[in-house]
């Protein structure tokens, strides 16, 4: 180990670092935006719609990453129609490529997430909304939807982390965010250990990161199930009196 | 016409080799996972620490990461000891093959350790007393009343880390293996036909990845046939 290497290779890692973290940012928002009307589809629209959400999710989900995001880049590049289409100078750029398979990925496996959630609200919850004279849309605004994306965010913290390790395949077509540029400093210095080491701190600190920040959200979001710090007080001191 | 333009026998061959990689990756991962349950289930505090750090790099470190650091790492460490011995003179790479399962069941060993432990755990503390009363020794316990029990418990995390194992082999085509994604490659840069190959790559492993997902299905119905089913 060459520490001075990894102390000098560092600000171009740091620099991949930022460009992993904007896939990652662009990835999971692009994604949840797809993934909310994806989950409600996926239960409440005609069965033949059903079906082919069903398969779209089962798609993303049983096919490897590297795969999909090769199926964009070079795949999609292969039609004359592509190629001629106004969109061409967008899929034409690596970086597009990535985000978008990157969403689609992550929008199949959040709506498989938010749909299981949906199905995990108690059902006396949303008869109580019908009852209250609210429509479908309202019930979801209202009740459901705030009810699932409480009980979603422990997957969905899983999800996130696994986005972040996910961003290192952008390195496969062209994208120098943290691990390729890790790869291409390796190509020159031939320092793998070094170099590989440090992007793999990186990437650890990251999600660590993530992780924290996503169970404070999850504890925040639960403040009303807990008892105030004053209940909370007495309760603890009537437990104590009657032990 | 052949929807395969004659590359049918070289992906089957890629199939197999994927599938090589992920059942040997998987055995060996049994045997890091087992080890890692076993350091976080320690008495000893520093051999528990151990346990979950490698948990927590596994998990937390990008597979591609961990496949190019064994893959590469691996190659130079060779060469420095071949270079030490006096063996070689040149560079010594190691083959892809072994640095994907290596670092693939290294992987899986990392999330299998927290299944594990987790399926060891679950098992009510009531069950080995019993078991203690009627008079089983550990090793008896172990087998009758443990093992059966830590299966049912781990069989749903094992399979969602296996199926994930068949799709993370992929990777391994980074570092030059020919598994399906690199002779859909090769197949692609002869055809100009991408789109066609990486589709036909997609496939296959959707067929490995669902089929595998119903037999773990059926697995988990025959672990757990001694369970009470839920009134519907």
């Amino acid at each position: 180990m060459n520490p001075t290497l990894m102390i000098e290779s560092l600000p171009a890692l740091l620099q991949g670092t930022w460009l992993s973290l904007q896939l990652l940012a662009a990835a999971l928002i692009l994604g949840l935006a797809l993934a909310v009307p994806i989950a409600i589809a996926r239960l409440e629209a005609p069965l033949l719609v059903r079906g082919a959400i069903a398969f779209y999710i089962s798609f993303f989900r049983g096919t490897p990453l590297l795969v999909q995001i090769f199926l964009v880049y070079y795949g999609l590049s292969q039609f004359d129609v592509v190629r001629e289409s106004a969109l061409w100078p967008f899929i034409r750029e690596p970086w597009f490529c990535a985000v978008l398979t990157f969403a689609l990925h992550t929008a199949a496996y959040t709506a498989n997430i938010l749909r299981g959630a949906i199905q995990a609200v108690p059902a006396g919850e949303i008869e109580a909304a019908h009852a209250c004279g609210m429509s479908g849309p309202m019930a979801y605004r209202v009740i459901i939807l705030p009810r699932a994306f409480r009980l979603a965010l422990p997957a969905y913290a899983n999800e996130v982390v696994s986005m972040l390790k996910a961003t290192s395949l952008a390195s496969t077509i062209t994208i120098m965010e943290l691990t390729g540029t890790a790869n291409t400093i390796v190509a020159r210095t031939f320092a793998p250990y070094e170099l590989f080491v440090t992007a793999a701190a990186i990437y650890l600190v990251i999600a660590a990161i993530l992780t924290a920040a996503l169970r404070a959200l999850e504890y925040r979001l639960a403040r009303h199930q807990r008892a105030p710090a004053s209940t909370a007080a007495v309760i603890a001191g009537d437990a104590h009196v009657q032990a | 016409m052949d929807v395969l333009m004659g590359w049918g026998g070289q992906l089957l061959h890629g199939a197999l080799v994927t599938l090589e990689v992920a059942f040997t990756a998987l055995a060996l991962g049994l045997v890091w996972g087992i080890l890692g349950a076993l350091a976080q289930l320690s008495r000893w505090w520093l051999v528990r620490q151990l346990g979950f750090l490698f948990t927590l790099a596994m998990r937390g470190t990008p597979e591609l990461l961990i496949i190019l650091i064994i893959y590469f790492g691996g190659s130079v460490t060779l060469t420095g000891l071949a270079k030490s011995v006096g063996l070689a003179a040149g560079f010594v790479e190691i083959p892809a093959f072994a640095a994907g399962v290596f670092a693939l069941s290294l992987v899986f060993g990392g999330y299998a350790a927290e299944v594990l432990r987790g399926a060891f755990l679950a098992i009510p503390k009531g069950q080995i007393e019993a078991a203690e009363a009627f008079g089983f020794s550990w090793w008896d316990a172990f087998t009758t009343v443990r093992l059966p029990q830590i299966w049912r418990f781990a069989l749903p995390g094992l399979g969602n880390n296996w199926v994930s194992l068949i799709k993370d082999t992929s990777l391994v085509s980074v570092v030059g293996l020919e598994e399906i994604i690199r002779v859909s490659g090769m197949a692609t840069a002869v055809t100009g036909e991408p789109f066609r190959f990486y589709l036909i790559a997609a496939v296959i492993f959707y067929v490995l990845t669902t089929s595998n997902g119903l037999l773990i299905a059926k697995l988990e119905r025959r672990a757990s046939r001694g369970e009470r089913e839920l009134a519907r």
